[in-house]
Parts: C-alpha cells; structure tokens; sequence
C-alpha cells in the first residue's frame, strides 16, 4: 500500500484516539451488534449441536410407525388409540421390503416396580428384539435377550438409567436381582447405557424392556394379541429412509385393506421428518438473529454516518486547506472513508471479543453449550467493514464535493 | 520565454439568487517570473476573487488565465489540485494550519497529496521549516507556536514544494508590527535571493512597501499598476 494510505491510516487512529468518549460512542452500536450477533449463534449452534445430538439417540436411520386413531361418530381419539398394527404386518414389512435392514415392535404401558422395599412407577416396553438394535440402546451391565426369550415368554427384564437410580442402593449391582412388575417376578439380565433426554424433552432412560410376548401374556393383560403400540424399522442408508416410508405405506394399506379415498390408519415418521422439525426451528432461529444482526448494524452505521457528517462540518476549513495544497477529491474521499471503516472496524473487534467472551460466560454460568465458529467472527468483521464503508460513502463524498473557496472561508 | 501569469480579459460572474455580480470585468494582467507584486483594493474591488482564479482555485467565467503557459481555465477540479499542488504556495490571513498537527506535519502536507514517502516528506518539510527560522520547533502544536511563527510554518507548508508562485492573501492581517516586519522580511528574502514570485493582497501601505509593483484593484479592473521599486537585476527572468 502506498504511504498515503499508511499516513491516512495512522491519522484516522489518530483523530479517534483524541476524542476517545466520542469515538466510543459511535462505536457502540456496533460493538453491541456484533457482539450480541456472535454470542447468540454460539448460543444457537450449540443448542443446535445438543438437539442433533438428542435425534442421534433415536438410533440410526428409524422409521417409526404408530397406528391411527379411533374415531367413533366422528370424535377421534388420540394418537396411537386405534389397535391397527399387528406383529404380523411388522414381520410381513420386513418380508415385502427389502430396503428394510430390520423391522421391530413395542408396545407400553405404565405400571407400578417393585424390588425390596422401594416401588416406582415407570413405563414397561414390550419389544421384540430387534427393537434394541434399531433404536441403538447399549448396556453398561449385562446384556440383552435373544428370539429364544421371545418365544419362550421369558420373565427377563432390562432396566435404565432411571430405574436403576429409584430402585437399587448406589452401587448395587442390579444385574441378577429380581424385580416384580404387577407381582410377576423378573429377571434383571442388562442395565441399559444412558440416552438422557430425547428431542421431545422426555427422559428416556426411565424405562424398562421385557420381551413382547412376555408383556402381552403375563403383564398387560391386552385383549387383541398381536396388536403392537409402534412399530419400527431401519435403513442401510440414511437417503434410502424416504422411498423406505413410501413402500411400507403401500404394504400396510393394502395390508388394512383402505380404499383409495380413504385415509391411512397409520402414521409413518422417519428420522429425517424429526430431524427437519427441529432444522425449522432452528432456521426461525437463525432468521431472528440476521434481523437483530441488521437492526442494531444499521443504527451502528446511521451512527457512524452522523458523527462523520459533524466531523466534515466541523474540519470544513481543514478540508479546504488540504485542497488548497493539491488534495485531489479521491484523497478527501479515502481520508474519510478510512476514518468510517476504522470506527466500524475498531468496533467490529471489539464485538467479537465481547461476544466471544460472552458465550463463554453463558457456559461458565448458565451452562449453555456454545460453539464459537470462525465462520461467525469472519462474516462479523466482514460486515463491519460493509457497514463502514456503505455509512461512510456519502460524508466522504460531501466533504469531497466541497468547493476549496468556500471550504476556506468557512467559519 | 513567456510570462508566469498572463490574464486576458478575465470575467467573472457570480449569481446571487435574481441578482448577477460581476466580481471582475474584463481584468488584464502580466506578472514576470521572479517579480514581487502586491495587489490592493478595497473591499468588494475583486482581488479575492483574482487571488481565487489566479490561485487556480477558481476559474474564470470567461476570458483565458495562463498560468506558466498552461491554459487553467478549462482543467477539471482534479487537474487544478494537481497544478496548485505543482506551483502553487498559499499564505493566508488566519494561518490555517491543520489543528493538533504538529509544524513539521503541517508542513509536510503538500508533499504527502504528492504521494512522496514519509522520509522524504519528513526531510524536505524539516529544510522548508529551517529556511523560515524554526529549527527546533517541528514537533510544536499550532497553539504551542505564537501568531507570527504559526504564519512561518505556514510558509514552510507553502514553500515545500519549490513552487514558481507563492500567493499570500494578506499575510500579516492577524499579526501585530513585529511580526508583520519579520514575515514580510521572509518573504522579501526568498524573492530576492530565490527567485519565487510573490503575489500579495495587502490593505497595508507599509507591507505594500515591501513589495517592487503595485497593482490596485476597483470594480473589478485594474486601476493603476506602477513598479515602486527597481527590480534587482541580479536575479536573470525565469531563474
């Protein structure tokens, strides 16, 4: 760069640094914009971060199914009421589909736990198998049941996290004890590793799983067998999960036997459905922030813009002197752009110190996760410099559009 | 060789809402290399604005203004800074330094809008302000400085630049006898022993004295132009 853009440069700093409250102030709206910017996408990201973590815990690539709703004379019920979804259309899915890596079943229903002394009420799963493997869960202790289970009825039980806190002293081995679910003793066989809170908010580690037909037969006394609470499936691949909905749509309706005209009975979810609703929210998120970012980076640049309209009219007979020594329009004109842009800039940077050092605060304190990303502090001290720029083109222009006879006689 | 200055039938006219005033009216006038002149009027006569158009700040309205041959009267604004930046010095009556500068920087300020580096900036502005006796005060702030050296920085920053004309609008206006004496003995001496046309506009008989010409000015047109001293032969035209 030339010596003149140097020397202009090192003036600017300069003029700032001798009204330092004045230059402060302007800044300000600046600095608070960048910095509110920056501390509410750290924010958002690692909110962002946490609930892709929570879909995660889904499992990899499900589909769930739940069956309709019960409607009588038109008055429906809630979701899940109908009990149109049988073991069988789950095993006939996998069979029909081969995009299906697996399908499994569960069916729930809250009920009192007993073991020694101390009872909770928890939610009993009755699944098949399979259903531990597409939902992910892993154990900490001991491990899950097989098909034999299945078919045999078996009295074994898997409990969580949750469970094993209510029931069992701090450091008791659960693995092995027996527990009595409605007075049918079980066997504790696996501890289930944590899953912690799911993308609705609910504990998932309070839970217990017992084999399906285990539930169906000696707990929940269900009066169609077969009939299942959800049914789930899983993909090799994440792409194939929608034409994988489409297809069991096709199966199942067939399988109800629904008219063409007819609505389905059955509500198909994938993975990517849940994982969009939450994107939505976070894009709404993201939106409000680029308002914010925009509202409070305009009024730093109408502020910056106004206290460079005061500084030409104040340094109007500078202006004229410089012309009078051979200053060209274009020197009078960068000399006050670079004042703007090193007010927006100044201000930029110290947006990002103090938004940085803001997400790290809401962690220290509040216990947000944030994630600080460079993309966020580049594009900030990108658009300070935009903002300098586009607020200063028209004080710089003023003051270079000045005539020198006038500039020099102003008083 | 032809003249650092020739007006030819300058106008200049201003519109001031309905009304037209006519600031000049048909001003002819010479002016040599090497001369020292100054020009008196009373106020409203037009020097200020001879003084604007000669210091190509300004331009005519009509009639031609060459200034060392060049034609001023039809260069574009960027092209008259660059002319005044070349040859040009100004001396005004209120100093008009640059504010919390130091002299050193004011002086400099010619030299920076030529593009110069700051070493060489720095070395010619620190010889321009020891040619007007102020070796020592570079790094003094305008309001550490009184009336009459402020006014010698101000001749510095218009001598930086070697220019062939040096216009001072008048000069000793704000300053009191001493140091109207000593600023006017300046710039008698870079006349005489450098060679550089003066131009002043002075109401002042005494500072008018200093002077080898004196044009008047009134109504805009030249009353009376008579040299008032003999010009130093010493000094050959154009040197």
């Amino acid at each position: 760069m030339s010596a003149f853009v140097w020397l202009t440069i090192l003036t600017a700093l300069r003029i700032l640094a001798r009204n330092r409250m004045r230059a402060g102030l302007t800044m300000l709206g600046i600095v608070i914009g960048v910095a509110a910017v920056i501390a509410m996408v750290s924010i958002g990201e690692g909110a962002k971060r946490a609930v892709q973590a929570q879909i995660a815990t889904m499992g990899t690539n499900v589909i769930v199914i739940f069956p309709g709703v019960t409607s009588a004379s038109g008055v429906r019920g809630s979701q899940g009421s109908a009990m149109t979804l049988t073991v069988s259309d789950a095993l006939d899915l996998k069979k029909r589909i081969p995009l299906l890596a697996d399908t499994g079943w569960a069916k729930r229903d809250v009920m009192q736990i007993i073991y020694g002394n101390r009872n909770w009420n928890g939610p009993i799963n009755g699944i098949s198998p399979s259903y531990l493997t597409i939902r992910d869960w892993s154990f900490t202790s001991g491990g899950p049941f097989t098909q034999t289970d299945l078919e045999s009825a078996a009295r074994v039980a898997l409990i969580g996290q949750t469970i094993v806190g209510n029931l069992f002293e701090p450091g008791e081995e659960p693995v092995g004890a027996v527990i009595r679910i409605k007075n049918v003793p079980f066997h504790v066989i696996g501890v289930l590793a944590p899953k912690g809170q799911s993308a609705q908010g609910a504990d998932q580690d309070d839970v217990i799983f017992i084999p399906f037909s285990t539930a169906e037969r000696k707990v929940f006394g269900t009066s169609f067998i077969g009939s299942v609470g959800a049914m789930f499936g899983s993909t090799d691949q994440v792409e194939d999960l929608p034409m994988a909905a489409e297809q069991i749509r096709e199966v199942l309706r067939s399988r109800h036997r629904i008219q063409t005209e007819q609505e389905d009975d059955f509500t198909i979810r994938t993975q990517v459905d849940i994982g969009k609703v939450q994107e939505g929210t976070s894009e709404t998120l993201t939106m409000m922030l680029f308002a914010i970012a925009s509202v409070s980076l305009l009024v730093g640049g109408i502020g910056i813009m106004n206290i460079l309209l005061v500084s030409v009219t104040e340094r109007t007979r500078e202006i004229g002197v410089r012309m009078a020594v051979g200053a060209k329009r274009r020197h009078i004109m960068m000399q006050f752009l670079i004042e703007a842009m090193t007010l927006s800039l100044v201000g930029g940077l110290l947006g990002i110190v103090l938004g940085v050092a803001g997400a790290k605060l809401t962690t220290l304190i509040a216990g947000w996760p944030t994630i600080i990303s460079g993309n966020v502090i580049l594009l900030a001290f990108f658009f300070s410099l935009v903002v300098g720029l586009f607020f200063g083109l028209y004080p710089a222009n003023k003051a270079a559009r000045l005539n020198p006879i006038e500039a020099l006689r102003y008083e | 060789m032809a003249a650092l200055i020739e007006c030819e039938d300058v106008w200049k006219v201003y519109r001031v809402g309905d009304m037209e005033v006519q600031a000049l009216r048909g001003l002819s006038l010479t002016i040599e290399q090497g001369e020292f002149v100054a020009i008196m009027g009373s106020s409203g006569s037009g020097k200020s604005t001879l003084m604007n158009i000669l210091g190509c700040l300004d331009q005519p309205t009509k009639g031609r203004y060459r200034l060392n041959g060049i034609e001023a009267g039809n260069l574009k604004p960027d092209q008259l800074a660059g002319i005044r930046n070349q040859q040009i010095g100004f001396v005004f009556q209120s100093f008009n330094l640059i504010p919390r500068t130091s002299a050193l920087e004011n002086a400099q300020l010619p030299l920076f809008y030529r593009g110069l580096s700051l070493k060489e900036q720095r070395a010619q502005a620190a010889a321009a302000l020891g040619r007007v006796g102020l070796q020592g005060r570079e790094h003094h702030y305008p309001t550490q400085l009184s009336g009459g050296q402020q006014q010698r920085v101000a001749i510095a920053r218009a001598l930086v630049t070697s220019p062939s004309l040096l216009l001072a609008d008048e000069p000793t206006g704000n300053l009191d006898t001493q140091s109207s004496q000593e600023i006017m003995k300046i710039l008698e001496t870079l006349n005489r022993d450098e060679g550089i046309t003066i131009i002043l506009v002075t109401h002042e008989v005494d500072v008018a004295a200093f002077a080898a010409r004196e044009i008047v000015i009134k109504d805009g047109q030249v009353l009376s132009d008579r040299v008032t001293k003999e010009r130093p032969t010493a000094i050959p035209v154009g040197g």
